[in-house]
């Protein structure tokens, strides 16, 4: 489910007198995704660092003059380009103090907008449709522009994509109630004219927003009925000849918004990601006619995801920067961070495993000061877990490297080298795109192991598994690879964290974690939460033994291990005296087996390879374990990863279903088989006793039934 | 042992009444019970709980209040009156009235020199307390406003006092009010019904705790006047407090049923500074709690439902012992059924009337379990009305069932009854002046005396006839006790006469001879009931604490019996029973036979058998049944108890051998209550 997180105000507004504006021109990304450049309607442009909600930097042109369009920021030169009063372009740097002594340029005709994408160079579009890019233009301010647009037609909406290598100016023209819509290709200069499908007369709508995927250019717009319709646009097929035919744009209904009574004024629709859009100024649905909400909706299910409700005016303005939705509204400008996970049937009918544990990472919106001292990016919407091993790493990875360079990487450089370079491309990298990258990752290591025999980094994997991005069927090898090394922390995490495991690797698993030799067991290190559950499973056990005052629990457990291992026989036989029949750190593994799920069809058949020494040792321990549960009523420790009492149960009935002629023949079986007979001897007693009370209970009631005394009667009573 | 026929008998329509007030004298251990229809009971709690006195009621009398000073028992009622009860004489000693209307509340100084009453039109009036009498000395202050309850600081220098929407603490010295207290009034749609304080503590560092109408316990500091802590125990009502002798623990009786313990103690452990904390909740009762005492070792309630229950806290008594056992006293310690053996008939005694019954009769035989058809039903033959406004105190119908008595503590009336067909009923009217204040009344054997107790323990003896009524003699014994006697015994032969009176003396007189013959060596339990057989005249006691003593009159010494019996000792279980024997009776047939029952059993105790030994099983009568005949008798011992019979208000063996049994269920009375405060319960 996507989700809106408690929000941050970034600065104050200051309003139209009439509540008609909000008082800022555009929010544009600066040099990161922590920091932006706001520009109000009218003189000063100020760069926020937004972790901070914190201005770092304010320019303002002089009285009288204005800013008519929106500060962006030059991220080859670190310049930064506004224009004011419609012909003058301006250019500084963030050193610079005074706008009036930077540096400016009058052009011939009046710019609608200059646009630029991080990496690229500006673009400045004239508002009679004609593009330059800002270079060419400085190098002759005064060189005639031609005029593209019609005579009446006026650009309503304009933006910029960067399509593969290619940057494309999407711009949106009215022209006596008919919409059109340029796409402009830079470099070579092609331009294709489309008209827009007419809604309702005299609709026109209201915002728009234009994303690209799978080389498409998806432009989303909303009209004032609560329309919100998709128009997909190939970047390939842009024929060369200067669009003057308007080509129909075909469109198809994306949602249909409520719009409540009367029809939305102040309204904005931006598409999120393939499925999630944010939507502001539209009532939700379920709280009456207000519309100062927020909204996230999935265009797949037509569901509403999440919503807030915004204080004060919306003035129908939203942007949207790496997780976060900026919008203006009453008289301040609010970041609300957003999460949309990867859209699904399951999440959409909350059906979708981890649903909760996702929730409780919420995205820290307050910042950290370890980031501000450290200068670190602030990626709040980052989970914590890859927030922890970012301010532990030392060395920073100066390198940006790519998905494809990391792969490139695994395939030749040493162990140390990938990790750290692995561990900078997760901290890098956005969650959403972390899957499909994690996945290759993870194949072309383990792929790598397999080949070279003395290549194995076990931090590397334990790291991509961590990052609950992989499954098992993503990368089929890597627990058995895990096993194979010895890895036992990885196989851990790997039973832990994915879902998918084959009851075959399963048992692959089990076998290999009964069949370690203790003394090897403990020198695994596990989980700490799982370890620390089982100690406290076996030091009440010692406790029970007699623990001596100052008498270490640790040493105890190390001195008694050999011991215990060799007469874990006797001990079967006794089932009073109570020690775990494993070592601390098998016991953890195992545990972890009882709690991967499974199903006892395809269970059955593997647990049969299991050799009955095995199924002795596996059965001691999980009697050990329902004694003490049952025993001692031990609590099931909140927050610890532990085996519930039907787990274990299960497990025992499996192994017996699966073992038992083997272990009728065991004479060593025989004193754990009476344990169990025993168990299962109790059960049916109870429940018989329990039959009898029943039995007497209805004898009693019937007798109730008979004796009504009246106000007298005469009796006849025997004493003896 | 045998079969027998048991007339079981559930017309009697006793209805206790509620329990209004009570007060606990810590050095006597006496705890005074007073309920709605003007009696005070005392119960003794060193003996076992055990209802030694009964002051009967008044009509209109309607007492609001107990105040033990001493020795001494004051009272206030809503009829405006304070009274002192001779508790030797179990009736008023002298009314004063107080001219303040209703008076709610009575209170004594710490030094018991002075009395405050609250009354209805506003003001605390003290009284002096003198040698015999209370004397008024002067007002405090009046206030608007009724005064609800009243608690003297143990200094005796201030008096806290509840009124509607406050508290107001007067100098005791000077009658002004130095401090006045403002209680919030419920939240929500009863913000504008008045909060009424039905109690208040005062406690020596000067914490007031109030409890109100609007279910709040409140902690103040009455130095200042400050509200400390406000505990919302209940939706209705908290209607009493009880502070604890050492100030360390408060009980709160509600609406609900509840009683509510708050301690003064440190909240965490190793810290010194205290406060008031809610600690324990008690829910005995189905009614209102209106009566409270906080005993060292207990919490005594009583309230609507009529029941007084003893719950012990459990961190002051040993656990598991009989001490810790939850009691609840529903049933008077004492007979209020009388039974002519002779005539089958039964005299019910109410506080405002007398019934006379006759049993019913059955006809055939039946095996042991069966139930006999009623060939003629059970007949109320007589409902006779007291006059006056005393309640009726005692009564005793004759064994020919031919007179009955009753006494008021103002007088005593005789009735001859004569049946012929029809019923006639004449009143003796020439009573002899003698025969004014009784509060035991019996008839011999042959219905020509009757016995009443008076005044000092005396016993006045009465010749009955049908010609006149005449006075013989009043027997007195040398002992000196001023106790009244509260068991009266005759035996059947007409020769002894036996007596217990409440400083657990038992005196046997000489009826022909007309003077004391011995005095039962004093065993310090009170006798529960005692009887002489009618076969061997011995004397059978049965004490508070359980025990049994048999007293051959002739050989003024115990018997061989009871000295056996004393030898073994009884079974725990016997002892552990927490209702007293309240009656016996012997078989006239088999003088090995004595029949004793309490509330919850009756049981045949057969000399001739062994007493069980100390490791037996009390109740064996399962184990005897499914015995063969022939084993039984190794098994069985002396005590036969039969417990299908329960709340039992009298067991009696009639001359034909057929037992009657009165039983008054629980639930009958239960189900006369009015309802309980509606209480939010799951789903409803």
């Amino acid at each position: 489910m996507a989700a809106l997180y408690e929000g941050y105000t970034l600065c104050g507004l200051v309003p139209d007198q009439n509540l008609s504006s909000s008082g800022i021109q555009g929010i544009e990304e600066e040099r990161d995704r922590d920091h932006v450049v706001v520009t109000d309607s009218t003189r000063s442009v100020t760069l926020y660092k937004v972790s901070d909600q914190k201005p770092l930097g304010s320019w303002t042109v002089k009285q009288g003059q204005k800013l008519t369009c929106p500060a962006v920021f030059n991220s080859q030169t670190n310049e930064y380009v506004a224009v004011t009063d419609n012909k003058v372009i301006r250019i500084w740097k963030e050193d610079d103090i005074l706008l009036d002594k930077a540096f400016k340029a009058t052009v011939s005709s009046d710019v609608w907008k200059v646009h630029c994408t991080h990496g690229g160079e500006p673009v400045v579009l004239f508002q009679r449709g004609a593009v330059r890019l800002l270079d060419s233009l400085l190098a002759a301010p005064q060189q005639p522009i031609e005029e593209v647009l019609a005579q009446e037609e006026a650009i309503r909406w304009s933006t910029i994509i960067v399509a593969e290598t290619q940057q494309f100016i999407i711009i949106t023209t009215e022209q006596k109630g008919e919409h059109f819509l340029y796409l402009q290709r830079l470099n070579p200069n092609s331009v294709q004219r489309y008209r827009l499908e007419r809604e309702e007369p005299g609709l026109s709508p209201l915002s728009f927003s234009a994303t690209y995927r799978d080389k498409h250019i998806c432009l989303l717009y909303l009209y004032p009925n609560g329309h919100v319709y998709q128009s997909v646009l190939s970047v390939r097929g842009l024929g060369t000849e200067e669009g003057v035919q308007a080509l129909p744009l075909p469109r198809s209904l994306l949602l249909g918004l409520p719009v409540g009574d009367g029809q939305l004024e102040a309204a904005s629709a931006m598409a999120l990601d393939e499925a999630h859009v944010a939507v502001v100024g539209v009532p939700h649905p379920s709280a009456g006619g207000g519309k100062d909400f927020l909204c996230i909706w999935n265009t797949n299910f037509q569901t509403l995801q999440a919503g807030k409700e915004m204080a004060g005016k919306i003035y129908g303005q939203l942007w949207s920067y790496s997780n976060k939705v900026f919008i203006p509204h009453g008289k301040t400008l609010s970041i609300i961070p957003f999460e949309c996970p990867k859209s699904s049937l399951a999440s959409a009918l909350g059906k979708l495993k981890h649903t909760k544990t996702e929730e409780s990472k919420t995205p820290n919106s307050v910042p950290s000061w370890n980031n501000i001292l450290h200068g670190e990016k602030a990626q709040p919407s980052k989970s914590a877990e890859t927030r922890r091993t970012r301010t532990t790493r030392k060395s920073q990875s100066t390198t940006n490297l790519t998905t494809d360079q990391v792969l490139e990487l695994i395939k030749t450089a040493p162990v140390e080298e990938i990790q750290k370079e692995v561990e900078g491309f997760l901290t890098r990298a956005e969650f959403q795109d972390l899957q499909p990258s994690v996945g290759q990752l993870a194949l072309t290591l383990v792929s790598r192991s397999l080949a070279d025999p003395a290549f194995y980094s076990s931090s590397t994997l334990a790291q991509l598994v961590h990052t609950r991005c992989l499954c098992h069927s993503v990368c089929p090898d890597l627990v058995l690879l895990a096993l194979e090394k010895k890895d036992y922390f990885l196989c851990q995490l790997c039973l832990q964290f994915f879902p998918d495991i084959p009851e075959a690797v399963t048992c692959a698993c089990l076998k290999a974690f009964i069949s370690i030799p203790d003394v090897d067991a403990e020198k695994v290190s596990l989980e700490p939460d799982s370890v620390e559950f089982m100690e406290n499973l076996i030091t009440r056990d010692r406790a029970e033994a007699g623990l001596q005052n100052g008498f270490s629990p640790t040493s105890s457990v190390v001195n008694d291990r050999q011991t215990r291992a060799e007469d874990v026989k006797k001990k079967a036989s006794a089932p009073s005296q109570l020690s775990c029949p494993v070592g601390l750190h098998k016991a953890v593994l195992i545990n972890e087996i009882l709690q991967t799920p499974y199903s006892d069809t395809f269970l059955l058949p593997h647990l049969k390879d299991l050799s009955s020494q095995h199924v002795m040792l596996f059965l001691q321990y999980l009697q050990f374990l329902y004694l003490k549960y049952s025993q001692d009523a031990f609590p099931q420790m909140e927050g610890f990863r532990s085996p519930s009492l039907s787990q274990i149960m299960d497990w025992v009935c499996l192994l017996l279903d699966a073992h038992f002629t083997v272990l009728v023949m065991t004479p060593e079986a025989k004193g754990l088989l009476l344990n169990l007979h025993r168990f299962v001897k109790s059960q049916v007693r109870l429940v018989s006793e329990l039959g009898k009370i029943e039995g007497s209970l209805q004898e009693l009631r019937k007798m109730k039934a008979k004796e009504s005394i009246g106000q007298y009667s005469i009796e006849i009573i025997e004493l003896f | 042992m045998g079969e027998f026929k048991v007339h079981r008998v559930r017309f009697f329509d006793y209805m206790p009444s509620a329990i209004r007030t009570m007060a606990f004298n810590s050095q006597t251990e006496r705890l005074a019970v007073a309920r709605a229809d003007g009696a005070v009971e005392i119960f003794n709690f060193n003996d076992n709980f055990f209802q030694e006195k009964v002051i009967p009621g008044q009509d209109g009398r309607a007492t609001e209040a107990l105040c033990w000073v001493g020795h001494r028992l004051f009272s206030a009622g809503l009829n405006g009156e304070i009274i002192e009860y001779d508790l030797e004489n179990l009736r008023p000693q002298y009314t004063v009235d107080a001219y303040g209307g209703p008076i709610w509340t009575i209170s004594s100084n710490s030094q018991g020199t002075q009395l405050a009453v609250g009354c209805e039109d506003g003001t605390v009036k003290i009284f002096a307390i003198l040698e015999e009498r209370i004397q008024f000395q002067r007002n405090l202050n009046r206030h608007k406003g009724r005064i609800i309850s009243l608690c003297w600081h143990p200094s005796s220098a201030q008096i806290a006092a509840g009124m509607t929407d406050m508290i107001k603490i007067f100098d005791a010295e000077t009658g002004h009010a130095t401090r006045r207290l403002l209680v919030d009034r419920a939240m929500g749609a009863s913000k504008n019904k008045e909060v009424v304080v039905w109690s208040v503590g005062y406690l020596s560092d000067h914490t007031i705790i109030s409890g109100d109408s609007a279910g709040k316990v409140q902690i103040w500091n009455g130095l200042t006047g400050t509200l400390v802590r406000t505990y919302l125990v209940t939706k209705w009502d908290v209607l009493v407090l009880s502070v604890s002798k050492d100030e360390s623990s408060v009980i709160a009786g509600t609406s609900e049923g509840t009683v509510i313990q708050f301690q003064f103690i440190s909240s965490t452990v190793d810290q010194h500074d205290k406060e008031w904390v809610r600690t324990r909740t008690f829910r005995n009762h189905s009614h209102d709690v209106s009566a409270l005492a906080h005993t060292d070792t207990a919490v005594v309630s009583g309230g609507m439902d009529t029941q007084l229950v003893v719950r012990p806290l459990l961190d002051k008594v040993e656990k598991n012992t009989q001490e810790s056992a939850l009691r609840k006293i529903a049933f008077p310690h004492r007979s209020l059924v009388g039974c002519a053996k002779k005539a089958g008939l039964l005299l019910f005694q109410f506080p405002d009337r007398l019934e006379l019954w006759k049993l019913g009769e059955s006809e055939g035989h039946g095996k042991p379990g069966d139930r006999l058809p009623v060939k003629r039903k059970p007949e109320k033959l007589i409902e006779l009305k007291r006059k006056g406004e005393d309640h009726i105190c005692c009564s005793a119908l004759s064994a020919c069932g031919g007179w009955l008595a009753y006494s008021t503590v103002s007088s005593v009336r005789l009735y001859r009854i004569q049946y012929n067909n029809t019923i006639s009923i004449n009143k003796v009217s020439k009573l002899p002046k003698e025969l004014r204040s009784v509060h035991q009344l019996c008839f011999s054997s042959d219905s020509s005396k009757l016995f009443a107790s008076s005044c000092q323990s005396s016993v006045i003896v009465v010749a009955v006839s049908q010609q006149e009524c005449r006075y013989l003699h009043t027997l007195k014994h040398k002992t000196g006790s001023r106790q009244p006697v509260h068991l009266l015994c005759a035996s059947d032969d007409g020769k002894w006469l036996a007596t217990a009176n409440t400083d657990c003396e038992i005196h046997i007189y000489n009826l022909h001879k007309m003077k004391l013959h011995c005095m039962v060596p004093v065993y310090n339990s009170c006798p529960t009931t005692i009887a002489i057989h009618p076969v061997t005249n011995n004397l059978i006691s049965v004490h508070a604490d359980q025990q049994i003593f048999e007293f051959s009159l002739v050989q003024k010494e115990y018997t061989q019996w009871s000295r056996r019996l004393q030898a073994q000792g009884l079974l725990s279980l016997w002892l552990e029973r927490d209702t007293p024997i309240t009656h016996i009776t012997f078989n006239p047939k088999n003088p090995d036979h004595i029949i004793l029952h309490d509330t919850y059993m009756f049981c045949i105790i057969d000399q001739s058998l062994p007493f069980p030994e100390l490791n037996a099983v009390l109740w064996n009568q399962m184990t005897l049944k499914s015995l063969p005949v022939s084993q039984r008798i190794g098994q069985s011992h002396a005590f036969k108890i039969c417990k299908s019979f329960q709340h039992l208000m009298c067991v009696s063996l009639l001359e034909d051998l057929s037992l009657v049994v009165v039983e008054r269920p629980l639930l009958d009375i239960m189900s006369q209550l009015p309802a309980p405060v509606r209480q939010k319960k799951f789903a409803t």
